[in-house]
């Protein structure tokens, strides 16, 4: 049977400002072991108003009580389409925080970061495996910014040819930090239809000569596979464009399929999703691109590279566009991502795409006869429904506030646009059958209460610390930081 | 795998659910030309006890603050972040949550950014941060482009003494954008020249960028170039990559900038080879509704109690897509909550006490390599914890002497800067004993002798 999240103990915490005492510090200093110094005074501020003033412990317990608050994969079932909330294995932790990793200067000279630089190198060879690319960069901080470091350099690579091509085509499936990517880099946005699946008439209906890129998503927002990817690269290609994948949804794909084989030019990998580095609540993540060969002398700079036995920071790249970030890239994102891959190895990361794949269908069976399914191919790691059939004047929203009373994580929800009242549920590989079968009868119960009480729906949720929030008068009147 | 739950019994029962003989069929969507007919070529898996293992085999090779006496600083600053910053972060509560995109469950993330919100601004003196960009580097290309959404102007004046690779990114970020980017000079006393910047300036500049301190640790008379400025309507953008210094040093606000960014590294992120560390992005209120990136407001429930929300959405990419202010989604959440947590338990003494041993640690530093024969400071203005040291006899032999007695000294100019030939970048922080900054000197005497 399903497990409500139970209503125990909620904690108040006030906001760190209002616990500020005159007088209180939660930090030692050394003594000063050398003469004052003072900086002439027209140079000074005042003391900074309305700073906290705190002891260690009160810090501790603020930042715990508020941690109770929060829910996170350890919590419980995380289904949130598109973001692969996979397990972050502990071991990941540790890996990042050891000394000689978590405490390296990035101008330390390379000769004395050869043990760092291998790390990246083979991180870079391991993901380019995977994915079919001759060459992969690991600066970008995350997705949108390997996005912007795909684009960049498709239109680097356009100007070397001598083309000023302006325009990129984006499905009307895709994630809103695609056309915003394809704007920064000057590009305008053409939307085109989908209908699952995009579809080579549609895009060679748009596909004119001022067009630098096809931006696609494979497997794409509905979890489906763009089925016609091959001959859409061949179109795109022949016609003098480019074909940037975002690679959101690679948990779908390891050791089954690679983007570089099917054509593709450019992808991002988040690191955050499918190499199971946590998510921060809201980051860092880490964004790297793979990319087909002749796009490799326009990758940002700098590059690690390897040099017979040692390893370099290439920063002589004279075709590049540049650099994203004032060093190398989120080096301890990447840290945790070489521990997962060591530690899944080819036969665990396929398996993993297996189960991920294994787990979205066992949820997509057990719900679609109740929850409205619009698109019907076989999915991948995620399936989408609509809130179509929901009775009592309940939409998606309502079931997502109502999973929260249930003790779940809600899915994704109003994304991706085609779909109207989209409940997008990504389960990924690292839970359990019985995991799923709690989720699911949650979801029946769910949508039986919609029929039979849906103020249930309409009220929830009532378990956690708060209930729903106005968001439109913080809108309207943003507050945006504490004035006493 | 001891990340993977399901049993033999599970696939087939959950295959048979699904209707399907065997996992393979999962996959019949995928045209057969595309599939990858072999195993990936990648090392065999290892064991937790061998994976940790090689992770300190590849750590032992590194030189890091701990093997070595470090005086690099450059945008990346070493100092100490106390014990309960990592205790705190590591409540797999935050880590392993996404971003808060259902406020009910995931207000302990929405209030922990709000206060990092109100930290940002009282050291700043702005009226409104976000919730984080990637670095410091990417929230100054951010700026750049929001000043230019503000004036409708396209030139840009970036300060020399802008830490390079600032400068870089916002060509990068800027490079199809139709922005024209100019330089402005350094003076003799390693300020941004403002002779060269009023020269400029004109009623096409939509924002003159400085450090604050500045790549040479020199702290800029930013008042002035603020006058200059916005007498020519346009926006001054601060940058500060070390904000340690906002401890001692008048707010940018206070002097008249418009939009305040840097990198939070220094409250308490681990060095971790130049990532991940967190963008800070500030501004003033009429500025709002063009900032990047997200925001977390202050509202009320149902029954009128105190939450948090993400807010003001509509400028980002999720709703306006192509429009949007700005590409970014996922931020530098975590990191944003360590330095929230390392401002807290400085708090208003502790910043300040910091902020001053940097400076008279620095200061005595630099005045005991001044004194030395063959060494000479070039720019001779009040800076704060890093300055630049020139060596007559040249940088390259002496770096690589000192290296071999396990002291980095510091960062050589001449790679960015080809007039500062011979001269290398010295910080020092609290972090730094009088024993090892005499010892940097007697290594620094001793290896040009
Ligand atoms: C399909 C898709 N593309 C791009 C992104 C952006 O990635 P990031 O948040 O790492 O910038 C996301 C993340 O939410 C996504 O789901």
């Amino acid at each position: 049977m399903t497990q409500a999240g139970t209503s125990g103990l909620v904690l108040n915490e006030k906001l760190l400002f209002e616990h500020s005492e005159p007088g209180r510090k939660g930090y030692s200093l050394p003594t000063l072991d050398v003469p004052e110094a003072t900086l002439p005074a027209e140079l000074c501020r005042d003391e900074i108003t309305g700073f906290p003033e705190l002891s260690e412990v009160d810090v501790v317990r603020h930042f715990t009580r508020l941690s109770t608050w929060n829910y996170g994969v350890d919590s419980g079932f995380y289904p949130l389409g598109s973001c692969t909330m996979k397990y972050n294995p502990k071991v990941n932790e540790v890996a990042a925080r050891m000394p000689g990793l978590a405490d390296i200067h990035p101008a330390t000279p390379q000769a004395l970061t050869q043990g760092a630089l291998a790390l990246i190198y083979h991180l870079q060879e391991d993901l380019a495996e995977m994915s079919g690319f001759s060459a992969v960069t690991i600066q970008p901080a995350a997705g949108a910014q390997g996005e912007l470091a795909g684009m960049l350099t498709i239109r680097a690579w356009h100007e070397a040819q001598g083309s000023t091509r302006s325009k990129v085509l984006i499905p009307d499936t895709a994630h809103g930090t695609n056309p915003a990517t394809a704007a920064l880099a000057g590009y305008d946005v053409v939307p085109i239809a989908s209908d699952g699946v995009l579809s080579l008439a549609e895009v060679e209906a748009h596909m004119d000569d001022d067009v630098a890129a096809l931006m696609v998503t494979n497997p794409n927002t509905l979890g489906l596979f763009e089925t016609n990817i091959e001959p859409i690269c061949k179109l795109v290609h022949e016609r003098g464009g480019l074909v940037y994948c975002d690679g959101a949804n690679f948990n779908a794909l390891m050791g089954i399929a690679r983007p570089g084989d099917m054509g593709i030019d450019v992808m991002h990998f988040n690191l955050h999703k499918t190499f199971s580095t946590p998510h921060g609540g809201g980051g860092p993540g880490a964004g790297p691109i793979g990319v087909a060969e002749h796009l490799v002398p326009f990758l940002p700079k700098p590059l690690v590279v390897r040099d017979g036995e040692a390893y370099r920071l290439d920063d002589d790249r004279p075709q590049s566009f540049g650099r994203l970030l004032a060093f190398n890239g989120n080096f301890g994102v990447l840290i945790r991502a070489y521990a997962y891959i060591r530690s899944m190895g080819a036969a665990g990361l396929k398996r993993a795409t297996e189960m991920a794949v294994l787990n979205a269908n066992y949820i997509r069976a057990r719900l679609e006869d109740v929850y409205d399914l619009p698109y019907k191919n076989r999915s991948l790691h995620e399936v989408v429904f609509s809130d179509k059939n929901l009775a009592g004047g309940c939409h998606t929203l309502d079931v997502a506030k109502r999973l929260i009373d249930y003790g779940y994580h809600p899915p994704t929800i109003y994304f991706p646009l085609v779909v109207k009242g989209a409940i997008m549920i990504e389960p990924t590989e690292t839970e359990s059958r019985e995991i799923l079968d709690e989720f699911c009868d949650a979801m029946l119960v769910i949508a039986q209460e919609a029929s039979d009480n849906p103020d249930l729906l309409h009220n929830a949720p009532t378990v956690p610390k708060v209930r729903r929030l106005d968001e439109t008068t913080a809108a309207r009147k943003p507050k945006l930081k504490w004035e006493g | 795998m001891r990340y993977l739950p399901h049993t033999p019994e599970d696939v087939a029962e959950m295959l048979s659910q699904i209707g399907v003989n065997s996992v393979e069929d999962l996959f019949v969507e995928i045209p057969e030309a595309v599939m990858l007919d072999r195993s990936m070529d990648l090392p065999e898996p290892l064991a937790e006890a061998d994976l940790l293992r090689e992770m300190r085999q590849l750590a032992g090779q590194n030189a890091s603050v701990a093997t070595h006496r470090s005086f690099l600083g450059g945008g990346a600053y070493n100092h100490f972040s106390p014990a309960a910053v990592d205790q705190l972060i590591s409540r797999s509560e935050f880590y392993t949550a996404y971003t808060p995109y259902q406020p009910e469950i995931s207000q302990g993330t929405l209030q922990a950014i709000f206060e990092f919100q109100t930290l940002i601004c009282q050291l700043t003196g702005m009226d409104a941060a976000n919730a984080s960009m990637y670095d410091g580097a990417s929230a100054c290309a951010e700026a750049v482009l929001m000043a230019m959404r503000l004036t409708r102007r396209s030139k840009v004046l970036l300060s020399k003494a802008l830490n390079p690779r600032y400068r870089e990114t916002a060509a990068t970020y800027c490079r199809y954008l139709g922005v024209q980017l100019e330089e402005i000079a350094v003076d003799g006393a390693g300020r941004t020249d403002m002779q060269d910047l009023v020269a400029k300036l004109d009623d096409a500049t939509a924002a003159v960028v400085m450090g604050y301190p500045n790549y040479f640790g020199v702290v800029e008379t930013l008042a002035d170039v603020a006058e200059a400025a916005h007498g020519a309507g346009a926006l001054l953008v601060t940058a500060v990559a070390e904000p340690v210094a906002l401890g001692l040093l008048k707010s940018p606000g206070e002097l008249g900038a418009d939009i305040v960014v840097g990198d939070g590294q220094s409250f308490g992120l681990p060095l971790s080879f130049g990532g991940p560390y967190v963008g800070f992005f500030a501004a003033r209120q009429k500025g709002l509704r063009a900032m990047p990136g997200r925001l977390v407001g202050e509202t009320v429930d149902l029954d009128g109690k105190r939450g948090f929300v993400l807010t003001l959405a509509t400028r980002e990419q999720h709703i306006r897509r192509e429009k949007a202010t700005s590409n970014i989604c996922s931020n530098q959440g975590l990191c944003a909550l360590i330095a929230t947590v390392y401002l807290s338990l400085l708090g208003k003494q502790g910043l300040r006490e910091l902020a001053d041993q940097n400076y008279a640690k620095a200061i005595y530093a630099r005045e005991r390599i001044g004194a030395l024969e063959g060494f000479s400071l070039p720019f001779n203005s009040p800076a704060f914890n890093e300055f630049v040291v020139r060596c007559d006899a040249g940088v390259e032999r002496l770096l690589e002497t000192l290296q071999a007695q396990g002291i980095l000294a510091g960062i050589p100019l001449d790679t960015d800067y080809p007039e500062l030939q011979d001269c290398l970048l010295v910080c020092v922080t609290e972090q730094n004993t009088r024993r090892d900054i005499d010892e940097l000197v007697d290594a620094l005497a001793g290896g040009v002798s």
